[in-house]
């Protein structure tokens, strides 16, 4: 700016050389394949499910060219006029009030404890972590196992065991089957990034309360929660989208969603409406309006958490 | 700090690994049982009770050396694509600049919280019946082709080597996919490993969409033809959860071998980046 007063000479319009493409348009080479796959795998079938969802859309045979009126929002009709559909929404509801609030506070007593002990630490780590590296399927059998009506879990409990049982109860399916998933996904929160969170959070701000003689309880209420509600938010969006998505556990742990819908997922009802019952644009129907939920419930989490992280 | 506090770490450390540990004793006890035996001396070896039945009878039901092979498939296919791919849009995103750079991490973050589930009908529609792949292995794969997750941590590791080694070897004369194959990757070695192991545990342990797309059995990954045991075989056998549980230890070692391997290289602050942004 100040060599431009001096010598008005060097003004001379010497714009950057133009790339319209930025610098190094070979990123957008390097990323073309990826590109291509997100609209391929996501962009498209989206695109093609809000059509389906407007559409009388029914599977044909293939080459077939079939007539698919515009139906307005008869499919939307449909799903919210089902009382199945809202069972599968209010399951959604019991998977996050019985999910989220363990999650939270199991993974901080595991994470805080983890993180003050010397010896052992690795096998712990990895104790909790199994579950989630392992398949469902593989740990839904031995779910099978321990809860069937004279399973493991029912002798324990002798005179106390559920009648009916666990996963063909239609109070408790539901509730199981939300166990069995924070069991399984506990090792996901975990460790590495809650623990970091914990640790930095009682150097630097619960010994200070601690200081002014607020006790332990009340320096865990009022300075550590709070701290971790950014990582509870975070868990809200993690618990819709898995609760939305839950689709082996349903399928093989109750069979079909069983007792009579108590424990179906909108996953599991997308599948049976879609695949099974042949009317794939009612199940277009469901998956749009959870896209939509899902968008909804990130972008809120986004906005009181401000980009954590970033 | 007090020894009753660290004894009660320990204590509170223990209950908590016997709870995410029991199952999988248990899964192994069960799948040796001749009768499964839901007592509670039936969680510890009984030598009278002790048979390798399951694991015959449950190979003469579903095939596993079958399954484990288009399990395996399924899963390095998908690796393959992640690291290849992923590596080239990580290092796109991360060194150079180009425009619709943030637009497209930008995707790759949103992608991450749309889930494939509520897109299966229309990728049925699309690949089984437009594309003609369903009982092919490249339909099981294609959806599953790059992970975003992996595309993110290959972007942050790259973005934290410094400036000055790249400009040094395009001095040189380097071009950049010499740069990513023979400066980048080297250096983020640890990143390909997580990379890796992220991405073995998505297809390895997949049900949904293997199941949806294959009916041929010669074609179904483990998880898929186990499942399709447990829900529908299961109940003709002898000894169902016997041999139920000797398929899912069958396809619970290797992700839980290859785990515990390499369990430094696999942490949760990897595994939520990508959702984390």
């Amino acid at each position: 700016m100040t060599a431009t007063a001096t010598t008005p000479a060097a003004v001379t319009p010497r714009r950057p050389r133009r790339k319209p493409l930025g610098a190094n348009p070979l990123g957008i080479l390097f990323s073309a394949p990826y590109l291509v796959f997100v609209i391929a795998i996501f962009a498209f079938p989206l695109a093609f499910s809000v059509y389906m969802a407007f559409h009388d859309y029914f599977f044909t045979a293939p080459g077939f060219e079939a007539d698919r009126p515009f139906v307005g929002f008869d499919n939307f009709r449909n799903v919210l006029t089902d009382p199945l559909v809202w069972r599968s929404f209010g399951n959604v509801g019991i998977f996050l009030l019985i999910n989220v609030p363990l999650t939270v506070v199991l993974s901080l007593v595991l994470a805080t404890a983890l993180n003050r002990i010397v010896h052992a630490r690795a096998f712990y780590r990895v104790a909790f972590y199994v579950p989630y590296v392992t398949a469902s399927v593989a740990v839904v059998a031995v779910w099978l196992f321990l809860f069937n009506g004279d399973g493991l879990v029912n002798t324990l409990l002798g005179p106390l065991a559920p009648d009916p049982s666990w996963l063909v109860n239609s109070g408790l399916a539901m509730p199981t089957i939300a166990l069995f998933v924070t069991w399984k996904g506990l090792g996901f929160y975990d460790p590495g990034s809650t623990s970091r969170r914990s640790r930095r959070c009682r150097r630097s701000s619960t010994s200070r309360p601690r200081l002014d003689g607020a006790g332990k309880v009340r320096s865990f209420f009022s300075v550590t929660v709070p701290s971790v509600r950014p990582a509870t938010l975070l868990v809200v969006l993690l618990s819709t989208i898995t609760g939305a998505n839950l689709f082996t556990e349903p399928y093989l742990l109750t069979s079909g969603g069983g007792p009579d819908g108590a424990s179906v997922s909108p996953a599991l009802l997308i599948y049976q409406r879609g695949i099974q019952q042949g009317t794939p644009d009612t199940a277009a129907a469901i998956g749009v309006l959870l896209v939509i939920l899902v968008l909804v419930v990130a972008w809120l989490q986004r906005r009181f958490v401000g980009g954590e992280g970033r | 700090m007090s020894r009753v506090q660290t004894t009660l770490r320990y204590v509170v450390l223990t209950i908590g690994a016997i709870a995410f540990l029991f199952p999988f004793y248990y899964m192994f006890i069960g799948s040796l049982q001749a009768e499964p035996d839901p007592t509670i001396a039936g969680a510890f070896p009984n030598p009278a009770n002790l048979t390798g039945e399951n694991y015959v009878e449950i190979n003469e039901r579903i095939n596993l050396g079958i399954g484990l092979l288009n399990s395996g498939i399924f899963t390095c296919g998908v690796i393959l694509g992640t690291v290849v791919f992923g590596a080239l849009a990580g290092y796109a995103l991360a060194i150079l600049h180009w425009r619709g750079r943030g637009v497209t991490f930008a995707l790759a973050l949103l992608v991450q919280v749309v889930p494939f589930q509520l897109l299966m009908i229309p990728l049925y529609v699309l690949i089984a019946r437009d594309y003609g792949l369903a009982d092919t292995h490249l339909g099981m794969i294609l959806p599953f082709l790059i992970n975003s997750s992996a595309v993110i941590i290959f972007r942050q590791y790259f973005i934290g080597i410094p400036r000055d080694i790249f400009e040094a070897a395009r001095i040189d004369g380097a071009g950049e996919l010499r740069l990513l194959w023979n400066v980048a990757l080297p250096l983020v070695r640890p990143a390909l490993l997580t990379v890796v192991l992220l991405t073995f545990i998505g297809p390895w342990n997949e049900f949904l969409w293997p199941f949806l797309i294959t009916k041929d059995e010669a074609l179904q990954p483990l998880a898929v033809s186990l499942a399709n045991y447990i829900a529908n075989v299961a109940a003709t056998a002898s000894n169902p959860f016997g041999a139920s549980l000797a398929g899912a230890f069958v396809l619970a070692v290797p992700a839980v071998t290859l785990f515990i391997v390499f369990q430094r290289y696999f942490t949760s602050t990897n595994l939520g980046s990508g959702v984390k942004g």
